[in-house]
């Protein structure tokens, strides 16, 4: 008799039993969540006919520069690229890693942003537009930093564990690491996954008021959520006087999290963008506050059909790193010697990293060569831009943002109905009708 | 008698300027050899935000009740409050003074990474949250998870400290002189050595207390049984 797999106890689920019966704790890992879940690339952009004219790929122009900001702030961010790069903290990432990711973002004309850890000298230096992020550890946060950043991004969670405080392990804690957050060296460092001084809507508006009087209203306050209820929490960020809303979608990576939690908490960047784009203009705001939605951005299509539902931009975190060398299989060997290998490693919480970007080994940092990094970001970004500007133009469009939810169709039943644009073929968008 | 010589102060009244205003002034102020050093801010009306980001060894006295996080991050100036505070007074301080002469809410010196924070009254829950260097000396009592997570600096209370004192507590000193309600996780009592009293009495001495004995405090901090992941522990998390 063949041998008959189970489909409920499939192998991967028979050897997490056996680890935690081994182990006695729970499974902590890096990247995004990795089961099948609905997104872009259930949709599908329609390009030009008889019905719409496109423009010529090459010769018409279609631009792809944005503002961030321009609700309350001095002096919005004008980026050339509607793609940044997300919050990547100096402690999950290598010094160099973190240089190599601000090269890149400014030869492409666009942002980075810091992560749970403080802002380093060389991100700072590298990054023409760095966005600073106020975490609830608070780590490293300094009214100087606040002052030498040109946006500020209060976060509230992120996709990978909406809910959750962020982790970091013992091994990566290295002295200077350890310095920066004021912590001892060595120990397994927990974040907090509240602020600490502050609580719910109400709070975070007078909080916002601070860093607006504290930095004399020059920078964009940016708000980043993790994608759970986000029709709600888009509002209240909306009330809250966000200038700038960041929307992190449950594919979007850590560089340590439970996999329970990777796997099981938030909801999909689809679904997430369609509720955040209806809380928005329901209030008016869409396109006054801009939305940035992240989470499972790897390609120019997903650009393309993420700016069509209503993102302004979009930021990218895992892609980034992988386009930095992450996964590289130029280093089969090495990852073979840790028990993985290329297109598998997702032990960034272990800071064995061979490619040396999630790291704090100088020797395993100092394989990374940060201009050689910012070279690949570069290309990556300039390629995803293309891409984007390409299916654009095929719907005729000058100006990236210029694609809407019409140029869109659904391939299964559930991206119908989570992006609530139709069905291919048909005009059925499954749900409730809307009110209007 | 006016001597002439006396510096000068400068008045803003916050029913007539706009907050806005008086943070910006504050904030130019600090480039100008030749501004005020010594500012006084009447009609606070408890408003939020006032005297935020100062950079300057300023005094800037305020006359009245205020809002969340009054001088908030600040940096070199020393900073009076003549009256209540709301949530946050000075978190995330990095040197310089606060001193409150009445009571705070919740959050007081929430993060700060320097300075020091004195409270004449009470303070309420998560004084001193997550602080991460900073000095705070509250004359009276203090609220329930108070020194949650603290990482660097001293906490010192005159009077009790509530429920969960130094709850995931890191390297922080924390001092009490009254009843501990109960201690948060990780956090136990510890001796006090010559080292310890010398610290509490240099603490009050700071504050400008002088009528609180030294011998009467008692000492907490972590017993770094939760520095590292060990399955054994999760019940006590």
């Amino acid at each position: 008799m063949a041998l008959r797999e189970s489909a409920l106890f499939s192998r991967e689920v028979i050897a997490e039993i056996q680890r935690a019966a081994r182990e006695g704790v729970y499974d902590i890992r890096g990247f995004g969540a990795k089961r099948r879940l609905p997104h872009f690339d259930d949709l599908l952009l329609l390009g030009a006919s008889v019905s719409r004219y496109p423009l010529e790929g090459y010769r018409e122009r279609c631009d792809t520069n944005i503002v961030l900001g321009d609700r309350h702030a001095k002096r919005p961010l004008e980026l050339d690229i509607p793609i940044t790069i997300a919050g990547m903290s100096f402690g999950a990432l290598s010094a160099p890693a973190k240089e190599a990711l601000g090269r890149g973002a400014s030869a492409m004309g666009t942002s980075t942003t810091t992560g749970d850890g403080g802002m380093t000298p060389e991100e700072r230096a590298a990054s023409k537009t760095l966005v600073y992020q106020l975490l609830p550890s608070r780590y490293g946060m300094n009214p100087d930093d606040l002052r030498r950043a040109d946006a500020i991004e209060i976060v509230i969670g992120q996709g990978a564990k909406p809910g959750g405080g962020g982790i970091l392990l013992g091994q990566k804690i290295s002295e200077r690491v350890a310095e920066m957050r004021d912590l001892p060296p060595g120990i397994d460092q927990r974040s907090a996954c509240r602020h600490p001084d502050w609580t719910g809507p109400d709070d975070l508006q007078i909080k916002i008021e601070e860093l607006r009087e504290i930095t004399d209203w020059e920078k964009p306050i940016f708000i980043k959520i993790g994608a759970s209820r986000t029709y709600f929490d888009v509002a209240l960020a909306v009330k809250a006087g966000a200038d700038v809303i960041v929307l992190d979608g449950m594919q979007g990576g850590t560089a340590a999290t439970q996999d329970v939690f990777i796997e099981h908490v938030g909801i999909p960047t689809l679904p997430a963008v369609r509720l955040a784009v209806d809380a928005l203009q329901e209030l008016g705001m869409h396109r006054r506050i801009q939305l940035v939605v992240s989470g499972g951005i790897r390609s120019g299509a997903d650009v393309a059909k993420a700016l069509a539902l209503g993102a302004d931009a979009v930021s990218i975190g895992v892609a980034a790193l992988v386009a930095l060398g992450d996964n590289s299989p130029a280093f089969a060997s090495e990852y073979e010697r840790i028990g993985t290998a290329p297109g598998f490693y997702d032990d960034w919480q272990a800071g064995r990293d061979p490619v040396g970007i999630s790291t704090q080994d100088d020797e395993l940092a100092a394989r990374f060569d940060p201009e050689l990094g910012g070279r690949r970001l570069a290309n990556y970004l300039r390629t995803m831009v293309l891409e984007t500007q390409t299916l654009a133009r095929a719907c005729g469009k000058s100006h990236v943002q210029n694609l809407e939810p019409e140029d869109l169709v659904a391939l299964t039943v559930e991206a119908a109905a989570m992006a609530r644009v139709p069905l291919a073929g048909t005009n059925w968008i499954p749900g409730p009708p809307r009110d209007d | 008698m006016a001597t002439g010589t006396e510096p000068a102060v400068e008045v803003v009244d916050l029913a007539r300027t706009p907050l806005r205003e008086l943070n910006a002034r504050l904030h130019a102020a600090a480039d100008e050899p030749d501004a005020p050093r010594s500012w006084r801010v009447s009609n606070p009306g408890g408003r939020h935000a006032i005297a935020v980001g100062l950079d300057a060894p300023f005094e800037v006295d305020v006359e009245g009740h205020v809002g969340y996080y009054c001088a908030g991050m600040n940096q070199h100036a020393a900073v009076r409050v003549h009256g209540n505070c709301g949530v946050g007074v000075a978190e995330n301080m990095m040197s310089g003074s606060v001193v409150v002469e009445g009571t705070a809410s919740q959050s007081a010196g929430a993060t700060g990474r320097g300075g020091l924070l004195v409270i004449r009254g009470d303070a309420a829950s998560r004084c001193g949250i997550s602080m991460k260097g900073i000095d705070i000396v509250v004359q009276g009592s203090v609220g329930h998870m108070s020194a949650f997570m603290a990482q660097k600096g001293r906490l010192l209370v005159c009077g009790d400290a509530g429920e969960a004192l130094g709850d995931s507590i890191y390297e922080a000193r924390l001092y009490v002189n009254g009843a501990v309600t109960g201690l948060g996780s990780d956090c136990i009592e510890k001796e006090m050595r010559d080292e310890h009293a010398a610290e509490v009495s240099a603490l009050l001495t700071r504050a400008g207390i002088d009528d609180v004995d030294p011998a009467g405090f008692r000492r907490y901090g972590s017993a770094r049984e939760l520095y590292n992941f060990k399955v054994d522990d999760a019940g006590e998390f």
